[in-house]
């Protein structure tokens, strides 16, 4: 794939320099059958340098995922050859199966089918904890 | 449908018409003794707990009402391996509100979710306890007839003990509250209860090892267990376990109208001679458990049937 030009697909940009690996991981990416590029230390005017991800098919993409990752990235979908949609994202309020609890006394970690479940609690320090036992997320980077 | 699952679920307002009422139930109980007649109350103790059984059980009767329920996992259909959303949606169509004790943290937030009646957390491991907390504030409310301006020395286990962390959480929204904090080092209260509670709300705080240092600043006694499980070697916990005894020596001090309270069960660290002090407060804080839980059920149950 040429990694300038994507006919239809999501390029995920401004990702902090050092965590597009991290974010593919999280995001699932090398299950995908298409092309996806990892662009790291990228020249950026505004960051220094900066991480791309282009993945060369429409998937659906995990928004609350990346904004848990990195809420500075900027999220552009391509149809066509033509930018079709940029979104700027932010730390998602509530976390649904992105993170997991860890508190082995927690509920989740024995009741089948329950949602891991984290919410943002305080915003400033990026702290989110899990709903049933309030114990704080680790911190993913 | 309304639950109670974390003490700071109900508003200082509730928590003062809770007081209210059960003060009322105390003064006169016939006027309360079917108000709840035809109802039902399971009470799902998933690990046992037969004291804080016995005092829900005690509240629903009181109130005319009946109750059901079992008293450890291995009677249940837990022991089936069916989850805590199945069992609370099945005993949803037995009762009318349920009282639940679950071994894991966050499990009677879990039934509170599915349960089409109101839930009460009746205690989720080492996580939230809030009728404890309630029977607390009943008693302090009772014994001091205010929320603010006080001075609550609480001794013990600080690091492990939930009891106190709660009754930290709902005193925080009161005025003028200091806490005198009396532990081991190894026991101290945890700094996040400090930092995310006490700081954020301006609360006084003052740290020592020794229970008598504040004792004649007091007005408030709170009793803990130090546990012997807690330490890491039974020298320390030989060397420190004396220093909390509560005596008649240790109150001389302290003043007139202190109210001590533990929530119990105690092993040693109060003295039996304290128990005929007029002081000493815990068993009527035992009582005062009843009687809060009595309410808490009407209002429940009074707010269900509204929705409905
Ligand atoms: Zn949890």
């Amino acid at each position: 794939m040429n990694i300038d030009s994507i006919v239809n697909g999501v390029v995920i940009d401004h990702i902090s320099a050092g965590k597009a690996m991290k974010l593919y991981e999280l995001l699932g990416l090398e299950k995908l059958d298409c092309s996806v590029a990892i662009i790291k230390n990228v020249h950026s005017n505004r960051m220094g340098k900066k991480d791309i991800i282009k993945i060369d098919a429409d998937v659906p993409v995990d928004f609350d995922l990346i904004g848990y990752v990195d809420p500075d990235c900027t999220i552009n979908i391509i149809k066509n050859e033509k930018l079709i949609e940029k979104k700027t994202i932010s730390l998602p309020e509530e976390l649904h199966n992105v993170i997991f609890c860890k508190n082995p006394r927690c509920i989740t970690s024995v009741e089948r089918g329950l949602e891991h479940v984290f919410k943002l609690t305080d915003k400033k320090n990026k702290i989110y904890r899990c709903i049933y036992c309030e114990t704080k997320a680790e911190q993913v980077l | 449908m309304r639950h109670l699952i974390d003490i700071l679920d109900l508003s200082k307002e509730e928590i003062d018409e809770l007081c209210e009422t059960a003060t009322d139930i105390i003064n006169d109980p016939d006027k309360y003794n079917e108000v709840c007649k035809h109802k039902i109350l399971a009470t799902l103790f998933f690990e046992p707990s037969t004291r804080t059984r016995l005092s829900f059980e005690s509240a629903m009767l009181s109130l005319g009402g009946e109750v059901l329920g079992f008293s450890e996992a291995q009677s249940s259909s837990a022991a089936k391996g069916e989850s805590v959303a199945d069992t609370v949606r099945t005993v949803s169509c037995y009762s009318d509100i349920i009282a639940m004790r679950h071994p894991k943290e966050g499990a009677p937030f879990v039934a509170s979710r599915v349960a089409e009646v109101p839930i009460i957390n009746a205690g989720d491991g080492g996580h939230n306890h809030p009728t404890q907390t309630l029977t607390d504030l009943l008693t302090i409310h009772r014994e001091k007839g205010r929320f603010d301006d006080l001075t609550i020395g609480v001794c013990g286990d600080l690091k492990f003990g939930r009891t106190v962390h709660s009754l930290i959480a709902a005193m925080s929204r009161y005025k003028n509250i200091k806490f005198v904090l009396i532990s081991p080092d190894e026991l101290k209260l945890p700094s996040y209860v400090k930092k995310d509670i006490m700081q954020k709300n301006g609360m006084e705080y003052y740290e020592t090892r020794d229970l008598l240092e504040k004792m004649g600043e007091l007005d408030i006694l709170y009793m803990t267990r130090v546990q012997r499980e807690r330490f890491f070697n039974e020298e320390d916990y030989l060397r420190l376990k004396d220093s909390y005894i509560l005596t008649l020596d240790k109150l001389e001090t302290a003043k007139k109208d202190l109210t001590i309270m533990h929530p119990l069960p105690r092993v040693n660290e109060i003295a039996t001679e304290v128990d005929t002090d007029p002081r000493a407060r815990y068993f009527a804080q035992v009582r005062n458990g009843r009687y809060i839980r009595m309410a808490l059920i009407l209002k429940l149950l009074k707010e269900a049937e509204n929705e409905h």
